[in-house]
This record gives structure tokens, C-alpha cells and sequence, in this order.
């Protein structure tokens, strides 16, 4: 099982201090927890896109990924998310192919549509064709990757003619896709359809709500023949405050949780501990909180954890990434991993599928040597 | 015997709640139209004030916590609505209107509702015309044409049979049972169970 954490780089003044870090501050923030998730024996970076404050850091993941790749070794990159809807696909074909050459393969992408009206036009594109847009660019988009002469048309770019996006991708294996969306049962069909990932980012949500979305997806991946609907890849969000003593973390944590962006002035920091998979305690109560995970959507595959939003400063945030990968991720990995049935896949690697690709190779020159003889 | 359901929206904030007495009394007569029409009524009232901090969560954190989704899912199943606000400044209060704003906008499509409103004076009675009915009408459901509005005055007067009030809302809940039983509300779709395949979207 992978673990890791995903950013979504927000600009947020530090309610204790009130200080607001620099946009300098925070993507140089964002590769420092990069480089520590790697150090303490995380799997996974995402960073997430957006194009309009209070989210200024991860504009470009791929950038931001780029000079990450060039400071690990081990760390798989990912996105949480791509925007499918207002990129052009052959941006994000070149783009992120380009990315796996340069991170010997460390990449995988999420695949989101971006949730707020006033983005879309910036791109020249409109909200109300949201899944519409996920479905035709997706679609163009693998065609990139696995079809060197592309000749294509749609409704939402220009028609393309004998079109060879470059660079190839590694090895001629295009990056795992994960797909993410919280609400929209199309996004899980698509995932299904593809068999392909589906990432529910749950950490505004109650379980029972990302239960339905991963249950829809696990049963059409089966009925799209990818496999048995527990063989599907399925990853999670997660939310963490830790310390040794759990009333620490909560005294701590509160003033984050109260003047959050997205939830804050709302519920009480207890109740959506309740209603959703925050956790702020110790580093014992995270781990009983994360083996419950899979009694609700099943032996899964990826679990990412946020952990530096709402102004919580960088400091904090590389203690909580030690304290991840020192107490909390270790024996989580060991306990699912003990508990996941031979037959439940890893999330896919880049070199997982090139060892997949050769076998199947080989197994084409066992056919063929067999028919000559 | 056929059977309906019908739910009880009551937004009135205090107890005892004018808007909770008329509202139970348009039920009454609702429940009592309908048996003599032999249908039997399961009758379900949602107090939006015992939810009015999950509504507000809700507007903040985009999902239901607590009791909340369940009193949404009896406003959705229902084959029949009454919904009663009190009158605040010419209008529907706020935490009726946001109750309804965190409902999915497609939820109430087709379903028979019968309005009602309170207030201090009958000077506001058009708010149900003006705010109200609206409103029902943007969210596609089926409103009945009696609208029922009581003032301080309304509650004054006895039970006798030259009640205006009474007679109104014998009128109002008649009509409301009518189209309940002509018309019960359409299941709504389930997007988990019945998925749109795959192949369909990509060629749309």
C-alpha cells in the first residue's frame, strides 16, 4: 500500500500569528516536504492545480514536480489534481511525459475537473460542459500517449491531423491515471470504464458518502472486465493533526480548523472529527481511525494525507510528515498489507507496468515459438 | 388501499410556534381528505429549527451532518409537501429559504406542495404569492392553488364554521390531497444504482 501526502498550496495567513507566508515561501514549502516525505519513507507527493488565489503555489505541477524529481530518488509524484478540463490535452500528453523521462518514471496523475464557475472562461472553456469535457479530453489524451500519429476531432479543440505528441512516454507506458471527484458519479464510471484509478478525496466528506462513490466504481471496473470489483485501485484522502498527547493536538490544531478556508466557521472541530476523517490526536488515534478505512471501501491501494492547509506553517507541517513516516505510516503499512487478500493488486508503478509489458511480450514469443515449432 | 406519504416542513422558531400550529393543522385536514379518500398517510414533520445549525454546516461544508440528511431524504421521498414559514421582513425567513437551498434543485420536480405562512398581521399575506409560490414554481413542483396564510387575528377567532381561516385550510389541504392521490411523486433516480454507462457519455 502507498502512502503519502498531497498539498493543495494554499496562501493562508497562520491564524496564531497572523502572518501570511510569500508565494516564494510556499513553493519552496511544498519542495521541503517533498523532500522529507521521501526522507521519512513516504511513496507519494501530489500537488494539486489551481489558477486563482488563495491557491498560488501548485499552478504548474508539472514544474513544481519537475524540480522535485530532480531532488529524491524514490518518491512517486502525482497530481491531485490535473485539471482534464481546462488544460489542453496535448499539454498534459507532452507535459507529463516529459515529466516521467526526466523522473525516471516516479509520476502517476490524477485527473480532476476543478470545482469553481469563474476558472473555466479564464481557459476558454465553461462550466456546464464540465463531464463533457473530462470524457473528450481523457479520451484524447490516452490516444496521445498510445498512438504515435493521431488524427482526431472533437468539440472542444481544434481537430488535429497526423499529430505525434512528444516526447513519447517512458517506455512507450504512459503514466498510471488516477481519477478524481467527489460528487459526480460519471467521474467513477469513467474510472471504471478505463480501468483506471478512482481517488475519492474524502476529507470534506462523510464515509458513508465516499462509500457509495468507491462501491460504484469498484462494481463497473468489474463489469467492464478489469477485473474482480476488489481488484479495483482505489485511493483516499486523509486529514491529520498529531500529537503525543491527543488534548495537545487539539488545543493546537483548533485555530487552524476555526478560520479554515473551506470549512472553517462552520462545524465544530469534534463534530466534523465526527462527520469526516480529520483526526487530530495522537499518533495512535490516527492509526485506529486509518484501519477503519477499509472495513468501509474495501482493501485499498493509495492513502494520502493533507497536512499543510490553512495556514498551518511549514515547520508544523514537516513535524507532522516525520511523525507520519516515523510512527503512524509504518505501522499502518504493515497492518493493511498483512490484512490485503494475494489477489488485491498495489496501485501500479512505472515499474510494475513495464514488468507487466514484458511479460506479455514474452508471452506473445512463447506463442509464436510454439506455432513454428 | 393506497397509501402516501407526506412530509411537514414547519420553520417557525419559537415555542409554542404559530407556524408549527398552523402547519399541523393543515396537515390535519390534508391527512383527513386523503382517508376519506381511502388513502392511508404516513405523516412525517421536519422542525427546520432543530436543524438550523446542520443547515448552515451544510451551506459551509457542502454535505448534510447529523439528523439533516434524513430529514431531507422525507422532504425528497414524500408524495406530498406542506411547508410553512413565518413571514421576516416581506419574506420567507432565512432558515426556511436556506433549508431548501441545500436540497438538490431537482429534488422537489413534479411534487404537489402546499404553502402556508405566518405572521403578525395580514398585511403580509401576499408574501406568500410574491416569495413562495416563486420559489415552488423555480423548483418545478406542483403548487397547489390555495395558499394559506395566518395572522395573530386568524388564531383569535373560535372554531365555528364562519372561521375564514378554517375554511381555507380545508380548501388548501383538499387540494393538496387531490393531487396527491392523482399524481404520487416520481421515486427519485438513484445515480449509484443506475450509472449512466460509459458509452453513452462519451457520445454525447
Amino acid at each position: 500500500m502507498q502512502f503519502g501526502i498531497f498539498t493543495i498550496g494554499d496562501v493562508t495567513a497562520d491564524p496564531t500569528t497572523g502572518r501570511t507566508p510569500t508565494e516564494a515561501e510556499r513553493i519552496k514549502g511544498a519542495i521541503a516536504m517533498a523532500k522529507k516525505a521521501e526522507e521519512v519513507g513516504l511513496d507519494v507527493f501530489a500537488t494539486g492545480e489551481h489558477h486563482n488565489p488563495p491557491f498560488v503555489a501548485p499552478a504548474n505541477p508539472p514544474v513544481l514536480l519537475a524540480n522535485i524529481a530532480a531532488q529524491t530518488q524514490r518518491l512517486v509524484l502525482s497530481t491531485s489534481t490535473t485539471l482534464i478540463t481546462t488544460n489542453d490535452p496535448v499539454r498534459i500528453a507532452e507535459d507529463y511525459a516529459y515529466l516521467q523521462h526526466l523522473a525516471d518514471g516516479r509520476v502517476d496523475l490524477m485527473m480532476g475537473r476543478g470545482n469553481t464557475g469563474p476558472v473555466y472562461p479564464w481557459f476558454g472553456k465553461d462550466i456546464r460542459d464540465g463531464i463533457p469535457l473530462a470524457i473528450e479530453n481523457y479520451a484524447l489524451l490516452r490516444r496521445l500517449w498510445t498512438e504515435e500519429n493521431v488524427t482526431w476531432e472533437g468539440k472542444y479543440r481544434s481537430p488535429l491531423q497526423s499529430f505525434t505528441s512528444t516526447p513519447r512516454p517512458l517506455d512507450g507506458i504512459p503514466p498510471f491515471v488516477w481519477h478524481g471527484s467527489i460528487r459526480s458519479p460519471e467521474i467513477a464510471e469513467q474510472a471504471a470504464y478505463y480501468g483506471d484509478g478512482f481517488f475519492h478525496n474524502n476529507i470534506f466528506w462523510p464515509m458513508s458518502h465516499t462509500k457509495q462513490m468507491v462501491q460504484l466504481y469498484r462494481r463497473r471496473f468489474e463489469h467492464y472486465g478489469h477485473g474482480s470489483a476488489d481488484q479495483a485501485i482505489v485511493g483516499l484522502g486523509g486529514q491529520v493533526f498529531m500529537r503525543p498527547n491527543s488534548q495537545d493536538a487539539v488545543r493546537e490544531f483548533r485555530p487552524y480548523f476555526d478560520n479554515a478556508p473551506v470549512y472553517g466557521h462552520g462545524p465544530s472541530l469534534e463534530e466534523f472529527m465526527r462527520q469526516t476523517p480529520l483526526t487530530v490526536g495522537s499518533p495512535q488515534q490516527v492509526i485506529d481511525r486509518y484501519m477503519t478505512m477499509r472495513d468501509h471501501v474495501g482493501d485499498y491501494q493509495r492513502q494520502l494525507f493533507l497536512i499543510d492547509h490553512a495556514g498551518l506553517p511549514l515547520e508544523l507541517a514537516l513535524e507532522q510528515i516525520e511523525i507520519l513516516g516515523t510512527e503512524v505510516v509504518p505501522v499502518l503499512r504493515k497492518e493493511q498489507d498483512a490484512l490485503r487478500p494475494a489477489h488485491v493488486p498495489e496501485a501500479p508503478t512505472h515499474e510494475s507496468l513495464l514488468a507487466a509489458q514484458r511479460e506479455d511480450v514474452l508471452d506473445t514469443d512463447d506463442a509464436f515459438e510454439g506455432a513454428t515449432l | 388501499m393506497t397509501e402516501r406519504t407526506l412530509t411537514v416542513v414547519s420553520a417557525g422558531l419559537r415555542q409554542p410556534s404559530s407556524t408549527r400550529l398552523l402547519a399541523d393543522r393543515l396537515a390535519a385536514a390534508t391527512v383527513q381528505a386523503l382517508q376519506e379518500q381511502q388513502v392511508e398517510v404516513a405523516e412525517q414533520v421536519v422542525e427546520v429549527r432543530d436543524h438550523a445549525h446542520a443547515v448552515t454546516d451544510h451551506l459551509l461544508t457542502g454535505f448534510p451532518s447529523g439528523d439533516l440528511q434524513a430529514a431531507l431524504d422525507d422532504v425528497v421521498r414524500a408524495d406530498g409537501l406542506i411547508v410553512v414559514s413565518p413571514i421576516f421582513s416581506a419574506s420567507y425567513s432565512g432558515l426556511f429559504k436556506s433549508f431548501f437551498d441545500v436540497l438538490d434543485p431537482d429534488s422537489l420536480t413534479g411534487k404537489p406542495v402546499l404553502l402556508g405562512a405566518t405572521g403578525g398581521t395580514a398585511r403580509h399575506s401576499l408574501a406568500l404569492e410574491h416569495a413562495l409560490r416563486p420559489m415552488f414554481s423555480y423548483l418545478r413542483a406542483v403548487v397547489v392553488p390555495t395558499a394559506v396564510y395566518a395572522a395573530s387575528e386568524d388564531w383569535g377567532v373560535g372554531e365555528g364554521s364562519g372561521s375564514g381561516l378554517v375554511s381555507r385550510i380545508d380548501r388548501a389541504a383538499g387540494e393538496l390531497a387531490e393531487l396527491m392521490v392523482q399524481r404520487p411523486a416520481l421515486a427519485p433516480a438513484d445515480p449509484f444504482a443506475d450509472p449512466t454507462p460509459f458509452a453513452q457519455l462519451l457520445g454525447d
